[in-house]
């Protein structure tokens, strides 16, 4: 996989402080000619809308680009996780009422427990991605001298293998193994929930696996499709209001 | 400053099923009902409609008709030596919060459970003798008879639809039904569901091995359905989206469609959303209830409401947890085995195996809540001799599907990446060509296994948690060990193309991930105060106008899901109070 050279982090933070400093000479750079530079999404993807972010900065907004694209790479059964917009989901999980810990029984004191006793971290979601993000990047450019976004694929799958394993351990004491649960969760949920919710575009998430979507009325189905695959042309809640 | 309200006959807290049932049958016989219900208003036109239901984002991974634990949870445990600490979301089971609680999102299983229940330990004793109940093993007879309820078994089924096939009509066993269940004077109100693939193929595969494999009886109706009291029910549309769903087409039978609109027409019944009740009061002498003091959980205000009868009809762990914060019964203490309110948790075990097979199309997007066979030759067959296996209790084993939505439902092979191309390969190649096989077993009481109040920590109102102490016991083990012997040899027999083995568990209980919601025991029933907190028309024995309705009456737990007996146990305590109690409030059963 080749390195990435210029990225949009680059340019923004670029912008920033003046220009020069992260894109050497290329000042003339604007965003449409990134846009530009960027392959087309394969068919039958329509171009993915510049959405923008609510929650995640410009470090964790790479990390979980690369993430969601090394997890869930463009191939002849799906386009790539930012392209089905697993990081938009993502994003607005954190940026929700989810993130920021919605449901979550938020009182002390609060102790480490045992594993059977579940989440017990005084942090909401989107606290635990911010600051495992930080973490899993120092990890990162510790051991390979770069944060994730830039790392080759094959270190990439080093470090996802360490975070699902629970080989890498972060300094800062995080628990590795409950960030990796959350992140997992959040990548299927971007795959996999109605496209209302910023991912699974175009329903190419249900389209993997042939799976109907909201419409489901298969009173007349059951018998004449059992044991026949069913054609189906997946349709969300938005198709149908 | 408390604003005390007039009062009422009756005072209902929590209006799903059990709360519904009562609030109809007694509104009916002229009482005055008062129902408060922690939750809000939802209808199946406004808020179960197409297609904003079909969301499993919103319904199964956020649990939006479920009970909110920022505002109240648990403290769990696995013992007491641990120290306990707040589940700080949900997870292994999904306590309802809003009118019809749970009985919105369940999948709709109904069964009749049976004498071998209510007779536990007299069974065990008669046939094993005593020393093969362990001693830590605190289970007793319920003192209630299958045939006291069978009526009552009746009622609930043509009320909430039921879908099925009799094994047993009058003591003549039919085929195609269960041949184990208890004697019913009358089949079920509809036939069974149309069968999917996945349960006709585990269906020949049971028969081949010897088994008697049958519909799973579900109030999902299977056409078009009246029930007798005029509530009307559509076709289930085999959508796909049962458990943890509210049912668009009126086809799952629930509280929110049947009794509960019945009783709201009746000018005898007020209900009171967002009303949160904190505690029953006593009166001076601790013989009677008063009422309930309740918060309105929009505005903060706190009112008593007095009532002649207070009939707690909220979740299992609720109804216990508010019997422990009101102090009504003395609470349990597992060490010196003390009181009685708190004793007799339990859960359920199980074990499951995922079946592989190259080129089958299961369509597992298409089923209803009950679209599965299911053989209880293991269960309610009193003929399978448990002592080679040394257990008590019993599991059912069931093919078929219920809500395979795919954030929680993508089966691979064992050995396949979690990511990546080969992942995602593998994922489109069996989501439809998988099927499933599980087993559902029994928890036996034990003495450990127990409620009570947590010490440290507090919910919104400033009330102490309740505390869960639980864990699988070796009985589940060796139970566990068999369950996943018995479906590995079913599974192996249809020759799958690639299998995922059941096996036993033997981890500690865990909060994460989703297990059950048939949480039971904790204010049991029982034929003396001295080990049960209720007897057996779910009336306190120490407050006789106090009745505790739900699966915290049961004194252990089955394989079978709970709402079968608490629908009836909820009609049968309606009789009771409307042709006893009222007549002669008192005691029902002298202690």
């Amino acid at each position: 996989m080749k390195k990435p050279e210029l990225d949009r982090r680059d340019f923004i933070k670029g912008a920033v402080v003046g220009g020069a400093a992260a894109a050497g000479a290329t000042t003339a750079i604007t965003p449409i000619d990134i846009a530009q530079a960027e392959p087309a999404p394969a068919a039958p993807t329509a171009a993915p809308q510049a959405a923008g972010y609510e929650f995640l900065n410009l470090d964790e907004a790479a990390f979980i680009e690369a993430m969601v694209d090394h997890m869930i790479p463009a191939d002849d059964i799906s386009p790539k996780g930012t392209d089905l917009g697993v990081n938009i989901y993502i994003d607005r999980a954190l940026a929700g009422s989810w993130g920021k810990g919605d449901r979550l029984y938020m009182q002390g004191p609060w102790k480490p427990g045992a594993p059977s006793q579940g989440y017990q971290l005084p942090l909401t979601p989107a606290q635990l991605y911010r600051a495992s993000i930080e973490a899993a990047n120092t990890h990162c450019r510790k051991t390979y001298g770069q944060s994730f976004d830039r790392l080759e694929a094959a270190q990439r799958e080093e470090v996802l293998v360490g975070l699902s394993t629970g080989k890498i351990k972060f300094d800062s004491g995080l628990p590795v193994r409950t960030f990796w649960t959350t992140l997992y969760q959040t990548v299927i949920e971007g795959m996999y929930s109605d496209p209302i919710y910023g991912g699974n575009r175009n329903k190419a998430g249900w389209a993997i696996i042939g799976f109907p979507g909201a419409i489901a009325v298969h009173r007349d189905h059951v018998e004449s499709y059992r044991g026949k695959p069913f054609p189906s042309k997946p349709l969300g809640i938005a198709d149908l209001s | 400053m408390t604003t005390k309200l007039r009062e009422v006959d009756v005072v209902i807290v929590g209006l799903g099923w059990t709360g519904g049932i009562l609030a109809k049958e007694l509104t009916e016989a002229g009482m005055k009902v008062v129902a408060l219900e922690r939750g809000g208003m939802r209808t199946s036109e406004n808020d179960y409609s197409l297609p904003n239901i079909r969301d499993e984002l919103r319904y199964v991974v956020r649990h939006d008709l479920m009970q909110n634990t920022a505002r109240d949870t648990l403290t769990v445990r696995n013992n007491p030596q641990q120290e306990a600490l707040p589940m700080r979301r949900l997870g292994s089971f999904l306590p309802g919060e809003v009118v019809g609680g749970s009985g919105v999102h369940w999948s709709g299983h109904t069964w009749r459970w049976t004498d071998m229940e209510f007779k536990i330990r007299s069974n065990y004793e008669e046939r094993y003798g005593k020393k093969f109940i362990p001693d830590d093993m605190t289970i007793k007879d319920w003192g209630i008879s299958y045939a006291e309820l069978e009526p009552y078994y009746e009622k609930f089924e043509y009320t909430a639809a039921v879908s099925g096939k009799a094994g047993n009509l009058a003591g003549t066993i039919q085929a195609g039904g269960n041949p184990f269940e208890a004697p019913r004077a009358r089949d079920y109100p509809l036939p069974p569901l149309t069968p999917i693939l996945a349960s006709e193929m585990f269906s020949d595969a049971a028969r081949n091995a010897g088994y008697h494999p049958f519909p799973r009886p579900s109030a999902n109706a299977s056409q078009p359905y009246t029930n007798p009291d005029g509530s009307k029910f559509g076709g289930c549309q085999y959508c796909g989206y049962c458990q943890r769903f509210g049912c668009e087409a009126n086809a799952k039978g629930s509280a929110h469609m049947t009794v509960i609109p019945i009783a709201m027409r009746n000018p005898n019944f007020e209900l009171r959303t967002h009303a949160w009740a904190t505690r029953v009061n006593k009166d001076s002498d601790g013989k009677r209830v008063t009422g309930v003091t309740y918060t309105n959980v929009l505005n903060g205000e706190e009112f008593e409401q007095p009532a002649s009868i207070v009939l707690l009809c909220a979740y299992v762990l609720n109804n216990v947890h508010l019997l422990l914060l009101s102090g009504i019964g003395a609470p349990y203490e597992p060490v010196a085995q003390t009181g009685v309110v708190g004793k007799n948790y339990c859960y359920q075990t199980g074990a499951g195996a995922t079946l592989f097979f190259d080129g089958k199309y299961f369509n597992p997007f298409m089923n209803a809540g009950g679209s599965n066979a299911t053989i209880d030759d293991f269960n309610t067959n009193w003929a399978f001799d448990r002592a080679p296996h040394d257990f008590l209790g019993g599991f059912n084993v069931s093919g078929g599907f219920n809500t395979a939505l795919p954030i929680g439902y993508r089966p691979v092979p064992s050995g396949t990446p979690q990511w990546g191309t080969a992942w995602k390969q593998a994922t489109a190649k069996w989501y439809q060509t998988a099927m499933t096989i599980n087993a559902s077993g029994s928890v036996m009481a034990n003495r450990y296994n127990c409620f009570d109040l947590d010490p440290t920590y507090r919910n919104a109102f400033g009330q102490p948690l309740m505390r869960m102490t639980f864990d699988y016991k070796d009985n589940e083990h060796k139970m566990g060990v068999h369950a996943a012997g018995v479906i590995n040899d079913i599974a192996k027999s249809m020759n799958p193309t690639k299998l995922n083995s059941a096996t036993a568990r033997t981890d500690p209980w865990t909060v994460v991930p989703y297990q059950s919601t048939h949480n039971t025991g904790g204010a049991i029933m029982g034929s003396n105060p001295r080990d049960s907190v209720l007897n057996k028309y779910l009336q306190s024995w120490d407050c006789h106008n106090l009745f505790v309705i739900g699966a915290n009456a049961f004194p252990h737990n089955s394989s079978y899901n709970p709402t079968g007996p608490v629908g009836a146990l909820a009609y049968w305590t309606a009789d009771a109070i409307k042709n006893h109690y009222v007549k002669n409030p008192g005691p029902l059963v002298q202690a």
